[in-house]
């Protein structure tokens, strides 16, 4: 067997589900390919958050339960309106467009643009989430920070936007970074903390994160004193709304993580240490590998992933709402590692496979809501297509059908 | 009528054929050994005979007919009951629910009847003649009592051909004397016993027939008073009796000894060792004898830094140093190929390529890599140099014989170029031929001005081997023999006290 083909034979199954998947909607739903190049009014600024029912003023807060709701109905619209709008159906775009701004002017526009788009969270989850399993561990607290992170980067775009912090006199265009780095940082520690539980104190990884997963809310709760608190200021909001280069600015996020860790685990040793500590720890550290450093890191970079999703959600809807922001995302993340080939035992682990099983996932939804299946019940439709992409993965489960057709062949044979 | 035959039995792994055509019987009755070098594919049968690989090609009958057993479980209903090298058993359970797993007693209600089980438990362990309590976790006998236990578990099913793969490599001289009386007595009751070892006196103790592999080829099978044992040992490496004396005459000790390497004072560490001195000079092999659990593979843990001494000074070359950790014992030069090399030693998801540069690498840092064509040619080169059988580097490690992993452990701790290497039971369950390169390549390695600490439960290849002689009983340095004073004789002397 040569090196190539071994190579990339774990992204074989996730490519023929997504294929799959992608195939029953060109036949099923309309305009589903269809891609637009639009051009973005350079004069336009940043539009208000478009929650329904939003009277409010940016950077005030709001009541909880009436944005819960509208947040995730905002998503299911939004879905719906691009095939609409790619359709031809409504008029003007520009006037309704709500994506932000643009550079070059232009930018593509359509279903598999918003797939992209709205899987940038669980993209960017599922890089951080792919390393600690492959250490063999788990981290389900990314969707609570992301909340953590979500919650302080509105809290102190909202006290710069109102002069009372440090840095408001550098202007909106440019203040805008420090809620990001805010952000990544109390996320970064965030996973520091998980990693010292698992790795310095030997906490089992599950038990460890699930401490983080529950307060992690109350965190972000306590930050935003309970209220969601929405902002508009044009830098934040263009990371999961503005586009550059034709796409959306969250997948160069995604295309720049992907990269960096890329780099970081398979053009150093970092990579090969993962996955030995991941496969038989004790034999690494015999080896002279600082097996508890290693794993330790992955849950920092797992913070600081989530710490960018959560920056996404919160740009995404402009406003950080610490019920709901990644809420359940920690599972999608775990599911796209899985469907990508990496194995919750630890061991090898494959980026890329993360990144299709992501992208997977995302399809998958966005399927559902054009679909018009009732966000409630999502739930299940996805479940069951999980449950096949993870039955044609399992080695056993394709050895017994094959026989299976094998002997009716035998038996058709005979006749 | 034989009991087990099995006809052309075939078998290709990845491009590697282990098996080539191998016709071989065992009658009721008789304890047949099966003997060969690692990778000569006694495994390999042994999986095929009991359902854990299905045959590529060739068939196996059991009791007169053609049986092809899917999985361990069914060939155990057949009566073919497996006891494997690692002990394969549950340690959190207890020695009752380990023995009857699978096969509870249950009460009228059909809950599991623990007091039944219990008496059944010491019935299967008193026919093996062990006492102990089997209500206790497995985990808090030593390997030997849990080796036992796996054999007593392979007993209560009704059995009619027991397969021991190396049953005895971690049994002491006294326990191998009780499972052969065991054996025996087996025979007596009508029970075909499959016996693979690589203790060469052990087979001639008991088997009644040989059956020899090499290079997955039957090369035949043999009544063991027909067969001398140079010839045996001919005929499993493909070579003369004559040469083989060669090979034995050929350790020539290294005579001459540098500065000191490694010292140490009194390090000790409470409740695993009381505190020892140790010291070792440059292209010196020391030993560490003494019965297991005499505190030998503790001395090595301690110097790698594995379970850090809490007494005791020590240092490196002259300076000071403090391995509490393996890292920090890695980076100063020093390698430890450990004992248990299933759970210390091989990644077994990695590649070979990997497994061999991971200690160099770590040493190295994260930061430090190799590119892919050094890691290749370090591979390369170490394969030829031990002459480890694989198609290429690229082979994940779980899918070499015991020997050959043993190998590409100690290209590992080669490529990072130590100063000092500790080798704990190197020769275990490996055959002749590798033990006799193993030594020889220690030798030649003293030879260069490594120096070497070498364990081993084989007196004689401490005595052989050996420059100088720690020896240890009950956790305590119990005397040191050097240079002409080494002798069997003494070194028991030392070790019964």
């Amino acid at each position: 067997m040569n090196k190539s083909s071994n190579k990339f034979r774990h992204l074989v199954w996730p490519l023929v589900s997504l294929a799959l998947l992608l195939l029953f909607n060109a036949i099923f739903t309309d305009n589903f390919f269809k891609i637009e190049v639009k051009k973005q009014d350079s004069t336009q600024s940043v539009q208000a958050p478009s929650v329904p029912g939003d009277s409010s003023v940016p950077g005030t807060a709001i009541d909880p339960t009436e944005v819960a709701a509208a947040a995730a109905a905002e998503e299911v619209e939004a879905a719906k309106q691009t095939v609409k709008e790619s359709a031809g159906q409504q008029a003007v775009p520009e006037k309704k467009d709500d994506k932000g701004v643009s550079i070059f002017g232009y930018y593509l526009y359509g279903t598999p643009i918003d797939i992209l788009n709205q899987g940038s969270k669980v993209m960017v989850l599922a890089i951080g989430m792919t390393l600690v399993i492959a250490t063999g561990g788990i981290d389900i607290s990314v969707g609570a920070v992301m909340a953590i992170a979500g919650a302080i980067a509105a809290l102190l775009i909202s006290m710069l936007d109102a002069g009372n912090c440090i840095g408001a006199g550098m202007g909106p265009s440019v203040y805008w970074i420090i809620p990001v780095l805010a952000a990544l940082v109390l996320a970064t520690l965030a996973g520091f903390w998980n990693g010292m539980l698992v790795a310095g104190f030997g906490i089992q990884p599950m038990v460890a994160t699930l401490v983080l997963m529950v307060a992690g809310r109350g965190v972000a709760q306590l930050i935003t004193d309970g209220q969601i608190i929405t902002f508009d200021n044009p830098g934040l909001v263009f990371l999961c709304n503005g586009h550059a280069l034709f796409l959306p600015f969250s997948v160069w996020i995604v295309v720049a993580m992907y990269v960096i860790f890329g780099l970081l685990t398979r053009k150093t040793a970092f990579g090969l240490f993962i996955e030995s500590v991941g496969n038989n720890e004790r034999a690494s550290r015999y080896a002279g590998i600082e097996a508890r450093r290693i794993k330790w890191l992955t849950y920092v970079i797992c913070g600081f992933c989530a710490g960018m999703a959560g920056l996404l959600a919160a740009s995404n809807i402009k406003c950080a709402d610490s019920n709901n922001a990644g809420l359940n995302l920690e599972l999608d993340a775990i599911l796209a590692t899985v469907i990508g080939g990496t194995s919750m035992a630890g061991g090898r682990f494959f980026l890329s496979g993360s990144l299709v099983g992501a992208i997977l996932i995302q399809t998958l939804t966005t399927t559902m809501y054009m679909k018009n299946v009732s966000p409630a019940i999502v739930a299940v439709p996805k479940a069951m297509v999980v449950i096949i992409v993870c039955l044609l993965q399992s080695p056993v489960f394709r050895a017994k059908v094959l026989s299976i057709f094998a002997s009716k062949a035998a038996k058709g044979g005979v006749q | 009528m034989d009991l087990l035959q099995t006809k052309g039995i075939e078998k290709q792994f990845l491009g590697v054929k282990a098996l080539k055509g191998v016709d071989f019987a065992v009658k009721a009755g008789e304890i047949h050994a099966l003997m060969g070098e690692n990778g000569a594919g006694k495994s390999t049968l042994i999986k095929i005979i009991t359902g854990v690989y299905p045959a590529s090609a060739g068939s196996v009958y059991f009791n007169g007919k053609e049986c092809k057993f899917r999985s361990p479980l069914d060939a155990e209903h057949a009566g073919i009951s497996t006891v494997y090298q690692e002990v394969n058993l549950l340690p959190d359970l207890s020695v009752a629910e380990n023995i009857c797993i699978g096969r509870e007693p249950r009460t009228k209600l059909g809950f599991i009847d623990k007091k039944e089980r219990k008496v059944q438990a010491r019935k299967a362990l008193a026919r093996l003649d062990i006492d102990i309590n089997v209500g206790e976790n497995l985990s808090s006998y030593s390997i030997a009592i849990q080796q036992l236990v796996a054999i007593a578990r392979a007993l209560d099913v009704d059995c009619k051909l027991l397969i021991l793969d190396e049953p005895t490599s971690s049994l002491d001289e006294n326990e191998v004397k009780e499972l052969f009386k065991v054996m025996k007595k087996l025979r007596e009751e009508g029970m075909a016993i499959i016996f693979i070892t690589h203790f060469l006196d052990q087979v001639y103790e008991v088997s009644d027939r040989i059956t020899i592999l090499r290079d997955g080829q039957l090369v035949g099978s043999y009544d063991a008073k027909d067969l001398p044992r140079i010839e045996m040992v001919a005929k499993m490496i493909g070579k003369t009796p004559d040469e083989i004396n060669q090979m034995q005459a050929g350790i020539v000790k290294n005579t001459k000894f540098g500065e000191t390497v490694y010292e140490a004072k009194g390090i000790g560490r409470v409740g695993t060792i009381s505190p020892v001195d140790v010291s070792i000079r440059e292209g010196e092999q020391l030993g560490l004898a003494g019965l297991l659990g005499s505190g030998r593979s503790e001395i090595a843990q301690i110097i790698f830094g594995v379970d850090p001494h809490d007494s005791g000074t020590m240092t490196m070359c002259g300076k000071s140093v403090n391995f509490n950790s393996p890292q920090k014992a890695v980076k100063a030069k020093v390698a430890l190929i450990a004992e248990d090399r299933k759970v210390t030693g091989i990644i077994p998801d990695l590649t070979i390529r990997e497994n061999i540069m991971l200690a160099l690498q770590a040493s190295k840092g994260i930061w430090k890599t190799m590119t892919l064509k050094q890691q290749e040619e370090m591979a390369e080169k170490y394969i030829k140099l031990l002459r480890i059988k694989t198609p290429s580097g690229e082979q994940l490690i779980k899918h070499l014989s015991g020997g050959n992993q043993q190998k590409v452990l100690i290209a590992r701790w080669l490529a990072t170029n130590p100063k000092l290497l500790i080798l704990d039971e190197p020769t275990r369950g490996i055959d002749v031929g590798a033990k006799a390169e193993i030594e020889a390549l220690t030798q030649q390695l003293c030879g260069e001005g490594m120096a070497v600490i070498f364990i081993s439960s084989e007196l004689e290849e401490v005595v052989r081997d050996c420059d100088r002689v720690i020896v240890l009983r009950d956790r305590k340095k119990v005397g040191e023999v050097a240079g002409e004073d080494i002798s069997l004789k003494n070194v028991m002397k030392l070790i019964a006290g």
